[in-house]
Order: C-alpha cells, then structure tokens, then sequence
C-alpha cells in the first residue's frame, strides 16, 4: 500500500484505550486534543475546549455523534466541532481514523 | 438603496404593535408613515373604562408618545382620516388633502361602534364609547346631568355603565336579552353579576328593547322610550328619563376605506394566514379584519396577528396566524368574572359547577372528550389563565379531573413558582442570578426569536436552564410575554427527557418489575428514540438502576457525570477538587498534617474550610488524583456526587454547657452508616446538641436535634438555591431509633424521587403526610425500608482507594501523548 507522503499520521492509542461512549485525552505540540470513541466505534478528535467557555468536552457526555460538557452543559458535534444549535461557535476538528484496531490522529495538514 | 415605502392608515392598538414587531425585526427596512384618523398617539383603548370611573388618566395610559415615533423615524399624521386609496399608483389620501404614496399599506381601522337606528339617535347626548373624544364626553355629561342609560348589557356597556356610575350618575341599563353577558356568561354568572352590580346601585331593565329616544327642548336627549312587551296593549311601552344615553350595542369592523379601494370585504376586510388582502401589497390587522371567517373584538388576537404580519412585511417569510381561542375579564373594580370558550356545553358535554352562594362563587367548566372546552368562573378567577391554557392545549383532563374546579395550586405545583412578580419586574432586573440574565433579555429573545417553550427559553437565553429556581419566574414573563400562546408544560406527565415519552416513574417501574440491570437493557425495552440517550435521561437511568438493583444493575461510569466518573470536583479550569471526609466534621493533628504534605507536594494552589465542616484541596491536576488520594489516606468525602455529602455537627454535651446529647458522636455515627450511599441528588445531614441548633439541623435533608429526652428528626430542609425549613417528622428516644428512622427516610427519597429531586421537591410532592405514613404508622414497613438501605450500601467500597491503590478505572486519570 502506498500511502500520500503528504499525510503524516501519528498513532495515539489502541482503539479499546479509548472507552465507548468516552473520551481520551492527548497531549500534542498544538495542545490538549480529546479523542472520542462512540458506540458504534467511530472516533473523532476536537480541541479540548468547548465553543462556549473553553471547557474540557472530553470530560463531558457522549453520546451518537455529540458530546454534552461538563462544565455549563453545551453539546457540540463531534463531527464538525459545531455547537447544537442554537447555542452558537465551533471547536477545531483533527483528522482521525482508525486502522487493524489502532487510532491514528493528523496533526498537520499538508 | 431606497427605503421601502411602508404607510400605515389607522394610529391604534393593532397597528402599532405591528409596527413595533416590525422595528425589531426589521428597524430600516422601511421609510414609514403613519395616518391617525384621532388626534391622539396610541393609547391604550382596554383602559378607557379605568379612565372613565376615574381610576386612570388620559396620560396615563398612553402606550406610545410622540417621542416615540419620533426616535424611530415615523412620520405621524394625527388627527388626518384617510379617504382614499389609489392602488394603481400606490397612494393613499387624507381628508385635508394630505397624501403619502407606498410600497407596502398597512390597514388598521380597527371597528365603529354599532349605532341603533331607532328615532332620536343623532340627538345630543347620544354617544358610543370607543375612543377618547367618548370618554371625554361622559365625563363631561357625568359633572352636569343626573340620569344615564347605557343601551347594552355587555362588556362594554357595563364598564361604561360603572364608570358613570362612580362619577355620581344615576345610570339603568337597558339590555335586550334576558341576562347580562349573554355571550360571555351563562345565565347564573349573569345574574350574580348582576345582583352585584345591582348592590352597587346600578338599575337594569331586561329583557328591554328600545323603541326611541325622546328630544327635549335644546335638541338634547331627554328619555328612552321601550317597546312594549309582547302580548300587552298598543301604547303600553314604558319610558325613563334619560339625559346621556351611550350606546354599547356592539362593534362592527371599520372597511369603508378597504371597500371604496375595491379591496374585498365581507362584514371585515378578508385576510389569508399572513395578513395579506387581495391586494399582496396591502395587508390588514386588527379590529377591521375577518380571517377565515372571524373578525376578534379583544387584543391579544390582535397583537397575534401583528405579530405574523410584521414578520411578513420584514420579509422573514415565517409564521402564519391560524385564529385564536380568547377569553374575557370585565374590568369593573371589585368584580371577578372570567369566562373562555364554550362555555355553555350541550349535551355531549359534560358540566362540573361548584355554587357557593354565601360566598358569591360560581364555577363552571364543561368538558368534552375528556378535555376542557370551556368555562365561566365568577367570584374567584385565580385559576383562569390555567383553564384558559389547558383548554387552548386541548390537554386531556381526564388525570386532572378531580382537583380541576381547586385550581392548579391544589396540584401540589413543586415548582419554585410563587406569586406572579414577572409583571412587576423592570427589564434590567436579573432573572436568572446564574447565567446573568435579565428580564429584558428574556423578554426579547422570546419575542425576537419567536419563542413559546420554557425548553426554547432555556437554550436561547440560558436562564432557568441552571439552578432552575427561577424557573416559575421565567414561565411568567413567558406567559406575560407571549400571552395566551403560552402552553405550559404539565406537571405530572412530564417524559424523563426528549429521547422517551414515559415519564419517570413509569421508567423506575419497568426498571424494578422486569427487572432491567443496564442501560442499553432499559432502552431497548422501553423503546428509547435515540441510541444512547442524551446528557439528560443517561445519569438518570444510571442512578435509577443502581438503586432498584444494588449489586447487580451495571454501573455506567460513562453515564456519570464527570464528577462522578472522576470522583472529584471539575473546576472551570478543568482541574479537580478534592474533599476528604471527616466524619461529623471531626479531624486530628495526624490528618491535618497529611492534608499539609499533600498541599506541599502537588502544589495544590488553595486549601480552603468548606461550608461542610471539612477541608477542600482545590486545583489539582487530574493526572494527580490517584496519588493525591493515595497520600491522604483519608476516604471520598463524596462532596461530587449525588450522594451523602456532611453530617455538620456540633459540639455537643461532650463539651457545650448547654449540650444535652452527643450530637458530635451521633453525626459521626450516621455519617459512617450512611456513606458511599448514592442518591437522586445530593443528602446533607446535620446533628445538634441542643435546641440552639449549631449545626443548623434545621435546613438539612435531614436534620436532628438532641433535645433532654431524646432526639427530635426534621426532614426535607434545603439551604441551597431556595431555603426552606426542615419539617418535624418525629422524636425518638434512642441512637438506634435516630439510624432507623432518618435510614428510612432516605430510602423512600432514593426509591421514589426522580432524579436531581432534593427531598424537599420530593416531599412538596408526595406530601409529608404520605412520608408519615410509610415511616411512622408502618413499623414493618419502617425497618423494611432501613434494611434495603443497609443492603445497598453492604460491601461498597471507596472508590479513592479503589483508585489510589488498585488502578481501577485508570485510564480516566492518564492522558496520552503524541
Ligand atoms: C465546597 C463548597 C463551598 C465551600 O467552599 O464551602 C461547595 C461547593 C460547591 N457547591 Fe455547594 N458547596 C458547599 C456547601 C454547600 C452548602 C452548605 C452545606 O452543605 O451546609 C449548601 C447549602 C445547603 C444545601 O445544599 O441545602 C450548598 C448548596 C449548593 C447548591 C444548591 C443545592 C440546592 O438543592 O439548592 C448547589 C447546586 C447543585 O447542587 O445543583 C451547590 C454546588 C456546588 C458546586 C458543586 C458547584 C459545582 O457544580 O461545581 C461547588 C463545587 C466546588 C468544588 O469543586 O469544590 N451547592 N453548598 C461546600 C462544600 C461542603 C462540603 O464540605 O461538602
Ligand atoms: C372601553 C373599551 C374597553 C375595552 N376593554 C377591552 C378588554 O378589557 N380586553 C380586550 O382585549 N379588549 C378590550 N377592548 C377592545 C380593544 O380595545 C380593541 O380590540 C382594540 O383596541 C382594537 O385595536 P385596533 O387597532 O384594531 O383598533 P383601534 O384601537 O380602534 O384603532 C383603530 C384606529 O384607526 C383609526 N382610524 C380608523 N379609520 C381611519 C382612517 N380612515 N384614517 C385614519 N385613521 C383611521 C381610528 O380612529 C382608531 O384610532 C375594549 C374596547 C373599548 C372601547
Ligand atoms: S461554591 Fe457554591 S455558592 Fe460558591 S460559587 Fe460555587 S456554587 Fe456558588
Ligand atoms: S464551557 Fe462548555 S458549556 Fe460552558
């Protein structure tokens, strides 16, 4: 397999590290990132700081593809990095995927 | 750009609120102008009759003044009727010539006061009562004749009839029909009503019908001559002196200048959903329209309507007004009088009437298919707004039915709701001491964005959304705010959350007899609507399960909140606080000393004495936790969870003078009993040596003080968000008694409460009478109930150590990096 020089992966954890419905938290060179694993076994990566105050979402609750947090109650798209409407702003998403049971994260854009 | 021309004919209370609407909305799209056929700026037309008995001024009770117009650009034309609209070149005229030309017409002629067409009508002293010029009128006739005649039993007449009356006229109203209100009242609140207008020395004549009115010599009326009654002789008719006669028969929708513009009418100028009338570039509200068939003689339908239109006309495309249901209040000072809807029943409906007639209370209501359709109530109207609303929500009332004629007060309403302060409230005044939000805010959200929920207040605006002890607070300025269009939401069926619509007993219920032991089991069973849940119903099931099932439901620590799945407090710089516990607020030179070490190796910036008598380590890393809690040595003071906080104490006889029981060692002991219990939210105790009460015993969840023989229980006490004071539950002798009896207490509260209730929302709701019952009366039941307590609580463990020492859950504390 081939892969684009360009795309730079890092490995972060194995997916079972990250617990369902949960959230891991990664210390980077840009920054707290929270990785999150939902039932379905999909992973996402956002800052770790909410749309609203900045708190720490991957403390908060998740559940489909959101996460409610902890500190006044948001819930943002895990997804997108987008606040539910109607509450309003938007977090950093990273690129993340899984692979033979391993997270991968790209920090850098090519 | 060229500002859109936007000219509105008629200066009244429709049209200006649509105006209004519309600044908000839109506040340049439009170069307006405004034609008014009186010489007033708008005012408040329902206050007329307070003007009238002397209650209110003229002044007083104008809404908009000419500054007002002024600051928002609107040129005014006062005191200039308009006579004709071109709508080929999209002009309007004034009587005196005055013209304006539009992009957008807005038609507000409200309606003319029907006039008899009896002989003697165009005499002097034969008014209507519509606007300020009638007022003035009366007034004016009040100060120098004697004799009144109102022709009009209706809202109207009998406002004005009181009015005349309280300024020193003889006054008789003269009614056609054979009670009073007929369109509002049935005919035992017509005649209550009129048996107290009657006391206060008003006469009435009905049934009555006027033949004519009789001149005198100065062209002034001089009496009402009736027809007479059927049957009797030609010439019999009867005749009463009459010096003012105001005629109150009636409105009629004001389309002259709609007509003559070829727009099409029919007894109103005709509407769709969005305000518009044949002509797309002319729309109409108010009094002068009929929409799908009505035309309203009551604001709030109006200011509906301004609403829809102002939204149109500011080209945001949304919202359609699809009629109203309204209601009537009379405004005479002294009177209670309240009727909505069908009122009348028939006979595929059913009537519930409470008659009190010492008291002068009539009640009726009349239900169909099991829903309230409508009602009269006269004497006490407290409750109206709440059958006005259940009846516009169609709410089934078949649970409600046998407290419905007490009122919603006598649903035992656990809200913090108390009395109606919204309406007094300023708009700079805080609402929600939370979030920070004012009245005004609120207010503006609800009215800009179009909001009618409490759900939507809370996600706009944020208040209420927190603490929730403003929560009745916000209700009101919503139902102040958006009128009858407020629906409330029912106390009793309330879902546990968006993702079901059981409620949460019927959740426990199904969790306890199929004996569900997890999340995922609960939702299939029940048919969640979502995956997995939300933020909302996830800690509830999780706490729900752990009860009914202790030892073999699945704890979910994903469906704790971080609190609790971290076993400290998140700060809001995301690091953690930690409170150790000291049993009944007791600690020793050892401890202290170790907390001290703690402080100095994590760098733990503040070490803080609670308000629960112990010790806060705040602003420890997350990282640290474990060792943090492995250094202490201490156990989970449980200060994050909904669980068993303090037992404040104090000192007790051990040492007090006054001290008559060992409340020091009695907290310690009910501390250690009762720890690592989960619960629907947090249980603070408190136990006092004597009745001067030091530990404050008596704003606890569960409060005891030692008293000479014995110990005295209160329960249901809360310090926090609304103080309320504990309630004496009983007096038992011994330490075992005070374990049982406050054991049991908790455990019917962790059995039956819904989640995040205190035991003070719990009890409001069952009564205390019921928790009597099942603790006092039900010995059986009593240690029953203690004995499930102490078997969920048998073998738990602290989760500190289970963390400090065996790495449980230790994933949760480590972070990863790239
Ligand atoms: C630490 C402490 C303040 C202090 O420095 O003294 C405190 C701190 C907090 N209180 Fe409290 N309360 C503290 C004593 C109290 C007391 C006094 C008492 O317990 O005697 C009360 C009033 C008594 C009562 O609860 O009836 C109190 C009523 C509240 C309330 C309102 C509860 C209510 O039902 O009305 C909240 C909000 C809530 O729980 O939803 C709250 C919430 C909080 C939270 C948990 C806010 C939060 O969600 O983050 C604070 C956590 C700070 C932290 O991380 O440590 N705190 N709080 C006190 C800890 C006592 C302890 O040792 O456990
Ligand atoms: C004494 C009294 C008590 C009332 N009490 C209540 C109550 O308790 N509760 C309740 O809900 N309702 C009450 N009402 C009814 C309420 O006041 C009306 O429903 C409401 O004012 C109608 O508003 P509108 O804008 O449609 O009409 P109006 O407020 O009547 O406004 C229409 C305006 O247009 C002007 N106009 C008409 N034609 C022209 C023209 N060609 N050119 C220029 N100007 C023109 C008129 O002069 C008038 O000022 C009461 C009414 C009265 C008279
Ligand atoms: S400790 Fe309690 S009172 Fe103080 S700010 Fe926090 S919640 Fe409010
Ligand atoms: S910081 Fe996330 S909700 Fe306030």
């Amino acid at each position: 397999m081939t892969r684009v020089e360009t795309e730079m992966w890092v490995r972060v954890a194995a997916l079972e590290e990250i617990p369902r419905l949960g959230a891991r938290v990664v210390k980077s060179p840009l920054g707290d990132i929270a990785v999150f694993r939902n039932n379905q076994d999909e992973v996402f990566a956002l800052r770790d700081k909410c749309p609203h105050k900045g708190g720490p979402l991957s403390q908060g609750i998740v559940f489909e593809r959101k996460v409610t947090c902890p500190l006044h109650g948001w819930t943002t798209h895990l997804d997108s990095g987008q606040a539910v409407a109607p509450d309003e702003g938007c977090t950093a998403t990273f690129p993340v995927k899984v692979e033979g049971g391993e997270v991968y994260l790209q920090l850098e854009r090519p | 750009m060229r500002k859109m021309k936007l000219v509105m004919v008629g200066n009244g209370m429709a049209g200006v609120r649509t105006l209004e609407e519309l600044l908000k909305l839109a506040p340049d799209l439009y170069d307006i102008t405004v034609f008014g056929a009186e010489p007033h700026p708008n005012y408040n037309r329902i206050l007329l009759s307070p003007v009238l008995s002397g209650e209110q001024t003229v002044n007083d009770i104008i809404l908009n003044d000419l500054d007002w117009y002024r600051a928002h650009g609107i040129r005014l034309h006062l005191n200039k009727k308009v006579t004709r609209i071109d709508r080929v070149r999209r002009r309007v005229y004034a009587e005196d010539g005055t013209e304006a030309e539009y992009d957008r017409l807005l038609l507000a002629t409200g309606s003319n006061p029907v006039i008899l067409p009896v002989p003697g009508k165009e005499l002097k002293g034969v008014i209507t009562y519509r606007d300020i010029a009638d007022t003035d009128a009366m007034i004016e006739a009040a100060a120098k004749f004697r004799h009144a005649v109102v022709i009009g039993g209706g809202l109207l007449g009998l406002e004005a009839a009181n009015g005349l009356r309280v300024r020193g006229m003889e006054v008789t109203v003269v009614h056609l029909m054979p009670w009073l209100m007929e369109r509002q009242l049935d005919e035992t609140a017509g005649r209550l009503l009129q048996q107290s207008l009657e006391k206060r020395g008003l006469k009435f004549l009905l049934p009555k019908e006027t033949e004519c009115l009789v001149g005198g010599a100065v062209g002034r009326v001089k009496a009402v001559r009736f027809k007479p009654a059927p049957g009797s002789a030609p010439g019999e008719g009867t005749e009463i002196p009459a010096d003012l006669v105001v005629m109150a028969v009636g409105i009629r929708p004001n389309t002259e200048l709609a007509e003559s513009a070829g727009l099409h009418c029919n007894r109103g100028i005709v509407v769709n959903d969005t305000m518009q009338t044949f002509d797309p570039r002319i729309y109409a509200v108010g009094e002068c329209v009929r929409h799908r068939g009505v035309a309203y003689g009551l604001v709030a339908p109006l200011f509906e309507m301004g609403k829809v239109c102002a939204n149109h006309l500011a080209h945001m495309g949304i919202g359609r007004y699809a009629g109203s249901v309204t209601s009537t209040k009379l405004k005479v000072t002294g009177i209670d009088l309240f009727s909505a809807g069908d009122f009348q029943g028939g006979n595929d409906s059913e009537e519930i009437v409470l008659k009190d007639a010492s008291s002068g209370v009539y009640k009726k209501l009349v239900i169909r298919d099991n829903k309230l359709v409508g009602g009269v109530l006269y004497g006490d109207t407290v409750d109206g707004a709440w059958y006005f609303q259940l009846l516009k929500d169609g709410q089934s009332v078949a649970d409600l039915r046998d407290h419905l004629m007490f009122g919603q007060t006598h649903l035992g309403n656990t809200g913090h709701a108390g009395q109606n302060k919204a309406a007094a409230m300023t708009d700079a005044m805080e609402v929600c001491g939370c979030n920070g939000v004012c009245k005004g805010t609120i207010v503006k959200a609800i009215k800009e964005k179009g909001l009618f929920t409490l759900d939507d207040v809370r996600k706009h605006t944020k208040a209420s959304s927190s603490c929730g002890s403003c929560t009745g607070l916000v209700e009101q300025i919503l139902a102040s705010t958006v009128g009858g269009a407020y629906a409330p939401q029912s106390n009793t069926a309330k879902p546990l959350c968006g993702c079901t619509e059981l409620t949460h007993e019927e959740v426990r219920k199904a969790i306890r007899e199929e004996k569900l032991l997890s999340i995922p089991e609960v939702m299939e069973f029940l048919n969640w609507r979502t995956p997995n849940g939300c933020a909302t119903c996830r800690p509830a099931l999780n706490y729900y399960l752990v009860c009914a099932w202790p030892h073999e439901a699945k704890d979910d620590p994903q469906s704790r909140f971080i609190n609790e799945r971290a076993h400290a407090n998140i700060q809001k710089d995301g690091t953690y606080s930690v409170i150790p516990r000291m049993y009944g607020g007791v600690t020793n030179p050892d401890q202290l000393r170790r907390i001290a070490d703690v402080a100095d190796k994590y760098r733990i910036p503040t070490v803080k004495v609670t308000g629960g008598q112990r010790i806060d380590l705040l602003g420890v890393k997350k990282e640290d936790l474990p060792r943090v809690w492995a250094d202490l040595a201490m156990p989970s003071g449980y200060a994050y969870g909904k669980a068993l906080r303090t037992v404040k104490t104090c000192v007790g006889s051990e040492w007090c003078r006054f001290g008559v029981q060992d409340s020091t060692n009695m907290g310690i002991e009910l501390e250690k009993a009762f720890d690592r219990m989960w619960a629907p939210h947090k249980v603070k105790m408190a136990v006092s040596g004597c009745p001067r009460n030091c530990a404050e015993s008596g704003i606890k969840d569960v409060g005891v003080i030692g008293v000479d023989s014995g110990w005295e229980i209160y329960v249901a006490g809360n310090g926090g968000i609304k103080t309320e004071v504990a309630q004496f539950l009983a007096k038992v002798k011994t330490r075992e008694e005070v374990l049982e009896y406050c054991g049991a207490f908790i455990q019917i509260y962790r059995e039956e409460a819904r989640y995040l209730d205190r035991t003070v929302h719990w009890v409001n709701r069952v009564g205390l009478d019921y928790v009597k019952k099942r603790i006092l009366d039900d010995h059986e039941g009593r240690k029953a109930l203690y004995e499930r307590l102490l078997y969920a609580l048998q073998g738990e463990k602290d989760p500190w150590q289970e963390r400090a020492a065996k790495g449980v859950a230790r994933h949760e504390f480590e972070s990863l990096s790239v």
